[in-house]
């Protein structure tokens, strides 16, 4: 018996180790692609060197965003636990994918389009963001979570920005662009996607080993 | 609310007639929608092709005037981007110079210092160049295109390229265009080359841009072969002044003419460039392709039960495709032309699109009855999904319209696309995939017909599986993931995830073939731009190799490379410049991106722009020796002795193969380092893949082999950890029920006797004999036999052989049994108990048994002294109730135990419920208040409920007239890990009452009944489940959904009900709420048989297939064949481990991956006998019946393997 709920407990602490695993490698992914998309925004004609200081010189970006993506990830299925209304509503990988793409397409969106004003931007961006958490997730829990952290995000984006880490190029919001929040929120949506469909593999495949 | 309805209707019907159409006249509406697409797809045809290459224009010199901005009349001739003045026109000065006459005294530096170090005069010169006439002074300064800082990135640069003032470059740049940098340089070549990227490299380097032409022509290395110096002063130009760069030319040519320079200096080239894509941009794009074919490969995973899911995944990817298309060419066809870039926007097209419909139909028609003609199966599954489609659809347009009002030129015309692409695709799906799908129903159901027939022959189908992705030839089956279990002979494991990309990796050669190509490209890359040049180097080496000089070998060895006009076979002593016309346009050698990249320094993007090129000027310097041996730094000499002392053409090879000794040496050291990764990554590959069990293997090889070989044949010594099963013999009749408390077991032959059994050790504890009319006899004997069963009295074992072969625990306990398997009519024991009610007109054995047991008098007689009606008289006063003589020839239907209480439903009229003692066999009460026989029993707590034929339902309370805390539990002896269970001892007064009866609880025969966590759920004929509070027996819901009669009911502590009908539905409930949360097809026939585990549920159907289903999503994971007849019979032991009944043997499966892990024999000869009930107990341990033996099985070892 006590083997048992040794292996059982190892089991799940691995499956968990694993999931963050996996949560911090796409947090990483992402954040080296979107960073990209937002470095075009202002450079049109890359010379070579672009691509070699992305990975060089803010080394600390995309780790960051990969443990809070490992966070987020972990936390949603977590929060979904404990509030006892597991998660139903789409869940499969084909739905996550479509998940994804829509999140890159917000990005992309926000990198590439020409708005009139800021506002505007800002606007489209959160009507776009919330139709993704409401055509992928519809849960309360996400969408509480998903606030909570594009507020804390964009706190601690604010306080960077104020001690001068880096900059934005044009700042409409204290001193980050207003869109954002609207980005934290649909990435946060996104991780927490992908982290209860891999929390749901997990659950289905615990006893495999 | 109504007109909704009416809608909805109306949709479809709709909907259902398109079906019917579409299913009628696949070929016509297939040929119909591919003239559409064509047709739309045509306007395609007009646009340009997607490309990033520069695009050209020439023009003559002499009457070109600045384009207008304004497109004017003659499209024709111009390019609609040849439109207002260009960023820049590029005006180069070329210089060739040479050291005339070569000399031996000359070291190889001096071949290009001193003409490099022409190029600060003629700057100069050039700069210093005032044009003055009667329109006023002009200088370059004036005219040329003034630059500020470079880009914040480049501060490497910033001392070579020139900042603030005119865009003018030459290789006086590395020296700040001053001459006594250059002069006191000890090392010209290092400076140059100190600036070159690292490695691989496609764009502009530095020395391409000051040189300005490409790095293999400028002649500044140490090997020069004609030692002649060719470079370039490019001078960016903001406004063309035809007067002033005719001044600059003459007064070039007439300072430094160059003799036989015939260049035609008409034509000035426009280059336009488009949208540059740089790696960098890739990246994001490269990834969203990426999640769109995760996405594309996702959703097309969950088709299934059709005949080819490749095909219909490939009909869905065309659907979305062709209606992307179909949306451009539209577009483009009302005079839309897209501007945004298609490759950018397209994943996210296809994203909104979605593949989703396509799946929802697909979905709906495969789950219709399966017994329907294919129109109409295709006909109601159009109209099932009609109104969610329509739905969906409206809320997509809404949305796209939405985000059209915003008003951002791009989102609205990505809108635009994706409306037009929404209908298309709706088109597309409405006749191109629907009638996809019917043609691949209707052969999938033609394949069945072909499947069925030799199945039901009894011989395995032979038809081969193209589709299959495995190893091992399989027999074809329907769904890539079902497993044969056909014979054991057959049987084939589903192999492993990880060792199926294996095999396919290993049977396509995917990896070698990849690894080949990239190593060939690779090499090729790092041939091609590698700077040192193997081409150099290869050419040199061929045109020293032919001692002929002939013309033909070399150019066509060298030919791709475009020789040089200066790579003559024999160098002339004396370096000759020579013009030729491919100095014309020397910036053609040049990348591509050589010139965005030139302006991009200075944040100057050439998208969509387009730059002059004038033509050049041509310069030519020659320098005598005398002034190249001025201008000799002193450390030039150290270069010189391995030339000096050999400055012949022979000594060139040496200078060739120390770079080419490098380069090779760089390849080496790529290669090894690309090897040793190579073999990293297989290791972690192998690591990966391969299975960590090996015992697996083995226990799996060795029951293959024992599966190769004939049942009976005794050559066959089981492996140690082979599961060796404990027959329980003791009945005369195959086993019609089993019931099972954990700690003990029931069980009940076709004769009406119930044995009592020990499920740990095995023993037979007690025999219930039937009464029947030879009720004395038979009782007497049994109940005699069970005391004095450890005497021993073999008196059969001399008079009948003992055929099967005995567990080897208990070899001799029931030896005394008279072997009855001669009187067995076989055909009757070929009935399966699924019949159970055809068999209640009973068969009366009473006589065959009589006689058996009259020859086998003898030897028992004086066990026979006693009178036959004595038993009964004894039982009767055990028994505190009195008992009506009541029909004892009446089957038994259904069984339950709990604690050491039997409850038994009988098939006759009267006598439904009777209650023994388990362990001493005595009847302790009954109950006869029924009068329609009972088909299924529920024994929870205290309370026992009945389902009878009539569609009633009846509740009994068991009560003990003794004091609830003085029941005893019983701890037996040497098992007190087993939970205990309520005990009654003897003595008690146990009486059942009839609580409450529910006469209508169904309309037509109740068929399953089940309790658990507080309810009873039944399942009847009328096509309803209808769940009831145990306490009062209250009907807390009626849950309708089925389409036939209710045939499996799952339900256990965590309130999981699932049912399964005659229409090869599941249905998953909510029990508190009574909704349904899911609903499948999974079986064409009844499900007969149901189970859910935490993450699955797994379902048995007439059609002898096991399904294993997920939970929460609903979709099929895979599926077993069942040997005929032995469908019903499965159990899971844990969340992980299932067990099925085969012929003659019980298989055990991994859930998770469907991989047989063991098979157990349950006799030697098992040729005729399946399994067809299991039961799976508490501690592990199986039991199912096997013929008239109980077959107990106990499974430690695959647990532990499994924990």
């Amino acid at each position: 018996m006590m083997t048992l709920v040794s292996a059982v407990l190892s089991g799940v602490y691995l499956s968990l180790f694993r999931r963050g695993l996996v949560l911090f490698a796409v947090g990483v992914l992402l954040a080296l692609v979107l960073n990209l998309l937002q470095v075009q925004r202002n450079v049109t004609l890359f010379p070579d060197q672009v691509v070699a200081t992305l990975f060089s010189s803010a080394w600390w970006v995309p780790l960051c965003c990969g443990s809070a993506a490992a966070v987020v990830g972990l936390l949603y299925p977590c929060i979904d636990r404990h509030l006892g209304e597991p998660h139903k509503f789409k869940r499969e990988w084909a739905s996550v994918m479509r998940c994804i793409a829509v999140f890159v397409g917000i990005n992309h969106a926000s990198a590439k389009l020409d708005f009139a004003n800021n506002v505007q931007l800002s606007l489209t961006l959160a009507a776009l963001s919330l139709g993704l958490w409401w055509t992928f997730d519809r849960s309360r829990s996400g969408f509480g979570l998903g606030i909570t952290i594009a507020f804390l995000a964009t706190i601690v984006t604010q306080l960077l920005v104020y001690n001068g880490v880096y900059q934005y190029t044009s700042p409409d919001f204290l001193y980050v662009r207003s869109w954002l929040p609207c980005i934290f929120f649909s990435g946060g949506v996104t991780v927490g996607n992908i982290g209860r469909q891999l929390a749901m593999v997990n659950v289905e495949k615990s006893h495999n080993d | 609310m109504t007109v909704r309805e009416k809608l909805r209707q109306k949709i479809s019907a709709g909907f259902y007639w398109h079906g019917l159409l579409c299913a009628s006249y696949p070929v016509p509406i297939i040929l119909f929608t591919a003239v559409c697409i064509l047709t739309c797809c045509y306007p395609l045809l007009k646009l340009p092709l997607p490309g990033t290459g520069p695009v050209e224009f020439t023009t003559g010199v002499r009457d070109y005037m600045v384009p207008p901005q304004e497109p004017s009349g003659d499209p024709g001739e111009r390019p609609d981007w040849y439109r207002g003045p260009p960023v820049a026109y590029i005006q180069q000065v070329l210089v060739k110079a040479a050291v005339s006459p070569w000399d031996n005294r000359l070291v190889p530096v001096d071949a290009f210092r001193s003409p490099l170090g022409r190029v600060f005069s003629l700057l100069d010169e050039i700069r210093n160049h005032v044009h003055s006439d009667s329109s006023g002074v002009r200088s370059l300064e004036a005219l040329c295109l003034q630059v500020t800082d470079l880009l914040p990135g480049l501060r490497r640069m910033q001392a070579l390229l020139p900042e603030h003032g005119c865009l003018l470059v030459s290789p006086g740049n590395y020296w700040q265009n001053q001459r006594e940098l250059f002069d006191s340089d000890p090392d010209l070549l290092r400076t140059v080359q100190q600036y070159e990227p690292k490695g691989l490299h496609t764009s502009a380097t530095l020395k391409d841009l000051l040189f300005g032409v490409h790095g293999k022509q400028t002649g500044v290395s140490l090997n020069s072969r004609n030692r002649v110096v060719t470079y370039t002063i490019t001078m960016a130009l903001r406004h063309y002044d035809v007067r002033f760069l005719g001044s600059l030319r003459s007064r070039l040519k007439q300072l430094h003419p160059s003799a036989n320079c015939s260049l035609r200096e008409e034509h000035m080239v426009h280059v336009h460039f488009k949208e540059e894509i740089g790696v960098a941009e890739l990246i994001p794009l490269v990834t969203t392709y990426i999640i769109l074919f995760a996405y594309i490969y996702f959703s097309t995973r969950k088709i299934d039960m059709v005949k080819s899911k490749w095909g219909l995944a490939l009909a869905a990817v065309v659907t979305v495709l062709s209606s992307l298309l179909m949306s451009v060419g539209l577009c483009t066809l009302f005079g839309l032309t897209p501007t945004l870039n298609g490759g950018e926007i397209f994943p996210y097209l296809v994203v909104v699109i979605g593949l989703e419909n396509v799946l929802v139909l697909t979905k709906s028609v495969v789950s219709t009855p399966v017994d329907l003609e294919v129109k109409l199966r295709i006909a109601q599954g159009l109209s099932n999904e009609s109104w969610s489609i329509m739905k969906n659809m409206a809320t997509e347009l809404c949305i796209i319209l939405i985000g059209y009002f915003t008003l951002v030129p791009a989102i609205q015309e990505f809108c635009l696309f994706a409306v037009v692409g929404l209908v298309s695709d709706f088109f597309l799906q409405m006749l191109f995939f629907t009638t996809v799908l019917s043609i691949d129903i209707r052969r999938m159901e033609l394949a069945d017909l072909n499947r069925r027939l030799p199945a039901e022959a009894g011989m395995p189908p032979a038809k081969p599986g193209p589709l299959r992705p495995r190893e091992t030839p399989p027999p074809p089956r329907p769904s890539p993931h079902t497993i044969t279990l056909q014979t054991p002979a057959f049987r084939n494991l589903r192999l492993p995830k990880r060792l199926r990309v294996v095999y396919f990796l290993a049977r396509t050669r995917l990896a070698q073939r990849i690894i080949m190509a990239g190593t060939v490209i690779w090499i090729g890359i790092l041939l091609y731009t590698d700077p040192a040049g193997l081409r150099t180097y290869l050419a040199a080496q061929v045109s020293e190799q032919s001692p002929l000089g002939g013309a033909g070998l070399p150019h066509l060895a060298v030919a791709p490379a475009t020789p040089p006009p200066e790579l003559d076979p024999m160098p002339p002593p004396i370096p000759q410049i020579s013009w030729g016309p491919e100095d014309e346009e020397g910036w053609r050698r040049l990348s591509y991106r050589h010139w965005p990249s030139f302006f991009s320094y200075y944040n100057i993007t050439l998208a969509k722009r387009y730059i002059s090129i004038l033509p050049v000027i041509p310069v030519t310097f020659h320098v005598t020796p005398r002034e190249a041996l001025e201008t000799r730094h002193p450390q030039d000499t150290r270069h010189a002795p391995p030339l000096q002392t050999d400055p012949s053409p022979n000594a060139l090879p040496h200078g060739a193969p120390v770079q080419t000794d490098l380069t090779l040496y760089k390849v080496a050291a790529l290669g090894l380092a690309a090897g040793v990764l190579l073999v990293l990554l297989l290791f972690c590959l192998y690591r990966l893949l391969c299975p960590r069990n090996y015992g697996q293997n083995g226990v799996q090889h060795g029951r293959r082999r024992r599966g190769d070989l004939p049942c009976d044949d005794y050559g066959y010594s089981p492996p140690v950890s082979e599961i060796s099963p404990l027959l329980l013999r003791g009945h005369n009749m195959d086993i019609e029920c089993l019931a099972s408390d954990g700690m003990l077991l029931a069980s009940c032959c076709l004769a009406g006797q119930i044995r009592v059994w020990d499920a740990q050790t095995g023993d037979c504890l007690t025999v219930i004999p039937n009464h029947g009319r030879n009720q004395g006899k038979s009782s007497a004997v049994t109940d005699l036999e069970t005391l004095g069963g450890a005497e021993g009295q073999d008196a059969g074992g001399a008079g009948y052989p003992v055929r099967r072969r005995a567990a080897p625990s208990r070899p001799t306990l029931f030896g005394d049994q008279p072997d009855l398997t001669a009187l067995i009519d076989t055909s009757f024991g070929q009935q399966p108990p699924s019949q159970a009610p055809s068999a209640s007109s009973g068969f009366d054995f009473g006589g065959l048994v009589e006689r058996a047991y009259l020859e086998h008098e003898p030897s028992v007689s004086p066990v026979f002294s006693a009178p036959p009606p004595q038993p009964v008289q004894r039982r009767r006063s055990l028994g505190d109730q009195p008992m009506a003589p009541t029909d004892w020839d009446s089957a038994v239907w259904a069984l339950e135990l709990r604690g050491n209480l039997i409850a038994a439903g009988r098939s006759s009229g009267k006598l439904e419920v009777c209650l023994w003692d388990a362990v001493e066999g005595s009847l302790r009460c009954s109950n006869e208040d029924g009068v329609s026989g009972i088909t299924a029993l529920a024994f929870l707590n205290n309370r026992i409920v009945a389902a009878r034929l009539n569609g009633s339902l009846d509740f009994f309370t068991v009560d003990i007239n003794k004091p609830l805390g003085l029941l005893q539990y019983r701890g037996g002896p040497g098992r007190g890990s087993m939970p205990p269970s309520p005990c009654y001892s003897s003595d008690d007064v146990i009486s059942c009452q009839l609580t409450r009866s529910v006469q209508c609880a169904h309309q037509k025969p109740i068929t399953v009944l089940r309790a658990a966590a507080g309810r009873v759920v039944t399942g009847s004929q009328d096509h309803t489940v209808r769940v009831y509070r145990l306490e009062d027996s209250c009907c807390l819901f009626t849950l309708q959904g089925h389409s036939g009669g209710i045939t499996a009911i799952y339900i256990d502590q965590t309130m999981v009900l699932a049912s399964g009908g005659q229409d090869g539905a599941i249905c998953l409930w909510d029990v508190l709420t009574g909704s349904r949360v899911s609903h499948v097809y999974g079986h064409r026939g009844d499900v007969t048989s149901l189970v859910c585990t935490t993450s699955c549920v797994i379902s048995s159907g007439l059609d002898d297939l096991i399904c294993i289903w997920d939970r929460s999503t609903g979709i099929k994971l895979y599926s077993i064949q069942q040997v005929l007849g032995c469908g019903a019979s499965f159990g899971v032991i844990s969340d992980s481990l299932l067990v099925t009944g085969g012929q003659g043997c019980v298989s055990f499966w991994d859930l998770n991956f469907g991989d047989l892990l063991q098979t157990v024999y349950l006799g030697a000869s098992s040729e005729g006998q399946g399994v067809r009930q299991l039961v799976v107990l508490d501690n592990a341990a199986i039991v199912c019946d096997f013929g008239s033996e109980l077959s107990l099985v106990y499974v430690p070892s695959v647990l532990e393997k499994l924990d």
